[in-house]
């Protein structure tokens, strides 16, 4: 079984990057013009997760195509004009204990890697950072419980974008994590049902209010990764984007001692003024 | 199957019938009262389709154009899930087809409460007036119209929609889900009881065997919504928190209930076309349909699995891990049944003789465009992957695959099938096959791009998307556009039909066609089967 879906996997892969790769590249953080296929992963989980849909891809394909295949000749082998007469054939039990069984097989085939990139998704590591991310309508509010950060992080208008933004992914103020680091979020919301998701990290979970969700990820690569809400709330629900700088560990040190100064700064001055 | 035993030689004394008002208004005749439902899925799809229109005019291109308000787009995507569903193809499927075809097919006189019949009927036209007064109703602050998608997840339905046109909807669902459980009581009764000597259950007809089903589907899964929507209502109006975290409610309740009614609610809508399908494929092929009893306990297995699979639309929300795990396993095992039913089509038509005319080429159409979106499906059932495509327009595509390619196609294979029979006129046979290749283009170059704009991402109910996500867009407006001609070359096929008047043999079809509706006239006198035949 695993040689198999090793074997498919390389198949799929060569597909995906000899047919599809060149004329529609896939974005990595975002979504390119013509994108045919997943963004491209920044996290072991969604390398797994494109992987299996690599594999689950080929076999559908191929259960497609001989459905058609089978449609095809049906429908020119027995035309009226080639077969006027028709067979009374009702019954084959052979044949249909074949087309009860063999799906299984299939299904036992894609149930068990299935199971495993699903664990693999549940596994939790122990937490380099956290973040606590709230939806509101309609814009994320994040905290680094740890490094006492907090902000809110809103959608930069279609005016304001500054050169290199894209449109409705950019936002004020984005979330910056440290690379190769277990980045846990914790979810919440507060007034409806949002959902925080990254598609290069193959991350999406709903922040439903009144309770206290968790995902995780570990970016492998810096850059930039957007992501959109996910869960239908309300009327900007396509304006609350969702924006990740994955940055070095140095820069992500210096990013979290500006924000701390920056949110320091304030009591200061007003301290100095009361003087 | 089944010898013609009825006299028809006074058949006009049967013809006698009330007029005007007393006959459509009061009416207890099966036949028109499937009329009267197949009126109202037209409008229903009329405007189902118009609204998907607007909405394709404003995907075509990214930013906002048609909808100044974004929260009206949620508005238009909700009411084009509701309608579709709810008064495009449920009446169609089990309400015009049905209630058409059902008595015929197991020689019974009538349905067996036709006062019900007719009750049902009112309710659910009722039901469609309430639903499209709420487009109308404030709903979420600044705008109209309930917004909070077919789903009505709360809290958006509840605190995030303080206007009444979400009360609106819920009482438009409430009427519309009574018309249903009345309905299905009349089905079950007829089926069971109402059948004609020496017609066993395991010789009715495929057609009928998928209304059994759905009809059982109906009346176990719509009391669960007709409780989820009231528990809804009291949330909305009279100070309950059923699904208020603030105040110790929970707003999963909400979608466990919504699902354990919304995925059995999937199988109602294509069960029947999966009926449609076997008898139409029999009748073209001139062959019996291959693996009859597996046929009918396949959709017996799909019906009962449909049950302990809901929470596959829920992977996302936040359920615990070995949740996820049985409901990916017990979602896979759908596909074994669905696969009979694929391959005995495939293996009825093989040695048969088969004829390419209009309701042929449909039900070919639904095989593969319904084992497209099967396939799709099979991918969405893992847990692991649909972490990537949960509210992604892959979604979408997938379930216009089942639905809008599959249900619908099945109920335009089953018009060109049945209405020759139902009113007596042919239909216009290069019309009717116009109309396939104009639909057929049309709803791939709609969907199929869909799977794309979902693997890169692009999330469903947004009236605006990232300028990327442009270029499938453009495509999949196009392709929508090509299926709304589709749909107007219907009517047109629609009009020709029925001025041209070309008269219909009792049974047009052939030796192929074997059930009892075609031993009767066309179009069948008001009673049928005042002596009832009897089958061998």
């Amino acid at each position: 079984m695993a040689i198999l879906f090793r074997a498919m996997t390389f198949l799929a892969a060569l597909l995906g990057s000899g047919a599809f790769a060149t004329a529609f590249a896939a974005g990595t953080g975002q979504p390119q013009p013509w994108q045919m296929t997943f963004q491209g992963a920044a996290t072991p989980i969604m390398e797994q997760i494109t992987d299996f849909h690599d594999y689950v891809n080929i076999i559908i394909i191929v259960i497609t195509l001989f459905v058609l295949a089978l449609m095809i000749y049906v429908i020119f082998r027995f035309n009226e004009k080639k077969n006027p007469e028709p067979s009374r054939t009702s019954h084959n039990t052979l044949l249909e204990v074949a087309w009860t069984v063999i799906p299984i097989f299939i299904l036992v085939a894609i149930a068990i890697p299935s199971f495993r990139l699903l664990f693999a998704q549940y596994d939790f590591p122990k937490a380099d950072v956290s973040i606590t991310a709230t939806g509101n309508q309609w814009y994320w509010s994040y905290e680094y419980p740890d490094e006492g950060i907090s902000f809110d992080s809103i959608m930069v208008p279609e005016a304001n974008l500054k050169p290199g933004q894209p449109r409705l992914l950019a936002v004020d103020n984005e979330v910056v994590v440290p690379v190769g680091a277990n980045v846990v979020v914790g979810l919440k919301a507060n007034d409806v049902i949002h959902n925080w998701a990254v598609p290069s990290f193959g991350v999406k979970l709903d922040a439903v209010p009144g309770r206290l969700q968790q995902t995780w990820f570990r970016a492998e690569k810096e850059g930039w990764f957007y992501g959109q809400c996910s869960e239908l709330c309300g009327r900007n629900h396509a304006f609350m984007p969702i924006a990740i700088h994955v940055v070095s560990q140095e820069d992500y040190d210096q990013w979290v001692a500006s924000k701390k100064s920056a949110a320091v700064e304030p009591k200061g001055k007003m301290a100095s003024a009361q003087e | 199957m089944a010898q013609n035993a009825q006299a028809e030689a006074a058949h006009h004394d049967h013809d006698d019938h009330p007029h005007g008002l007393r006959r459509w208004l009061f009416s207890t005749n099966h036949k028109d009262i499937g009329t009267l439902y197949l009126i109202l899925s037209l409008v229903g799809g009329v405007v189902g389709a118009l609204l998907s229109m607007a909405m394709r005019l404003e995907l075509a291109e990214p930013g906002l154009q048609i909808f100044g308000n974004p929260e009206m787009y949620n508005v238009f995507v909700t009411a084009h899930g509701l309608v579709m569903v709810f008064f495009a193809v449920m009446p169609a499927t089990v309400g015009a087809f049905g209630n058409w075809m059902v008595p015929l097919m197991i020689g019974a006189p009538d349905m067996a409460f036709p006062r019900m019949n007719n009750i049902s009927f009112w309710l659910l036209a009722m039901a469609f007036v309430l639903l499209v007064a709420s487009l109308f109703m404030p709903g979420a602050p600044g705008s109209t119209g309930a917004g909070a998608g077919w789903t009505i997840y709360a809290p958006l339905s509840t605190s995030g929609s303080p206007g009444v046109a979400v009360d609106f909807a819920i009482l438009a669902l409430h009427l519309g889900g009574a018309s249903s459980i009345l309905g299905a009581i009349n089905f079950i009764t007829t089926i069971l009881n109402m059948r004609a000597p020496g017609m066993t259950l395991h010789k009715m007809p495929l057609f009928v065997w998928s209304i059994l089903v759905t009809a059982f589907l109906l009346l176990l899964s719509l009391p669960v919504l007709a409780g989820a929507i009231t528990m809804l209502l009291t949330d909305r109006n009279f100070g309950t928190a059923f699904f208020d975290s603030s105040q110790g409610g929970d707003p999963l309740l909400w979608q466990h209930l919504f699902w354990f009614f919304g995925h059995p609610e999937v199988y109602i809508m294509i069960l029947p076309g999966f009926g449609m399908v076997s008898q139409i494929v029999s009748t073209f092929s001139r062959k019996p349909v291959f693996g009859y009893l597996g046929m009918a306990y396949a959709m017996v297995a799909i019906g009962v699995i449909g049950f302990v699979v809901w929470a596959h639309h829920m992977y996302a929300a936040g359920l615990d891990v070995n949740t996820q795990a049985y409901f990916l396993f017990a979602t896979m095992v759908i596909a074994v049944p669905t696969g009979v039913k694929i391959f005995s089509w495939i293996a009825t038509m093989w040695g048969g003789s088969i004829q390419l005319n209009s309701p042929m080429l449909w039900a070919l159409g639904f095989i593969f465009l319904f084992t497209i979106g099967g396939v799709t499906g099979v991918m969405l059932a893992n847990a692991g992957v649909d972490r990537s495509f949960h509210d992604t327009y892959y979604v979408v595509a997938h379930f216009h695959y089942v639905l809008s390619l599959g249900a619908v196609f099945s109920l335009f294979a089953a018009w060109y099938y049945w209405s020759p029979k139902m009113y007596g006129y042919m239909y216009s046979e290069a019309i009717g096959k116009l109309h396939f290749w104009t639909m057929f283009i049309g709803a791939n170059l709609a969907f199929f791009p869909q799977h794309f704009l979902g693997l890169a991402g692009m999330p469903r109910r947004y009236a605006d998307y990232p300028d990327a996500y442009a270029g499938w867009n453009m495509v999949s407006s196009i392709g929508a556009y090509l299926a709304f001609v589709g749909f107007i070359v219907f009517f047109i096929g629609v009009i020709v039909q029925f001025s041209r008047k070309q008269k219909v043999a009792d049974n047009p079809w052939g030796t192929g066609a074997t059930t009892l509706e075609w031993t009767v006239p066309s179009p069948p006198p008001f009673h049928t089967f005042d002596t009832l035949p009897r089958v061998k």
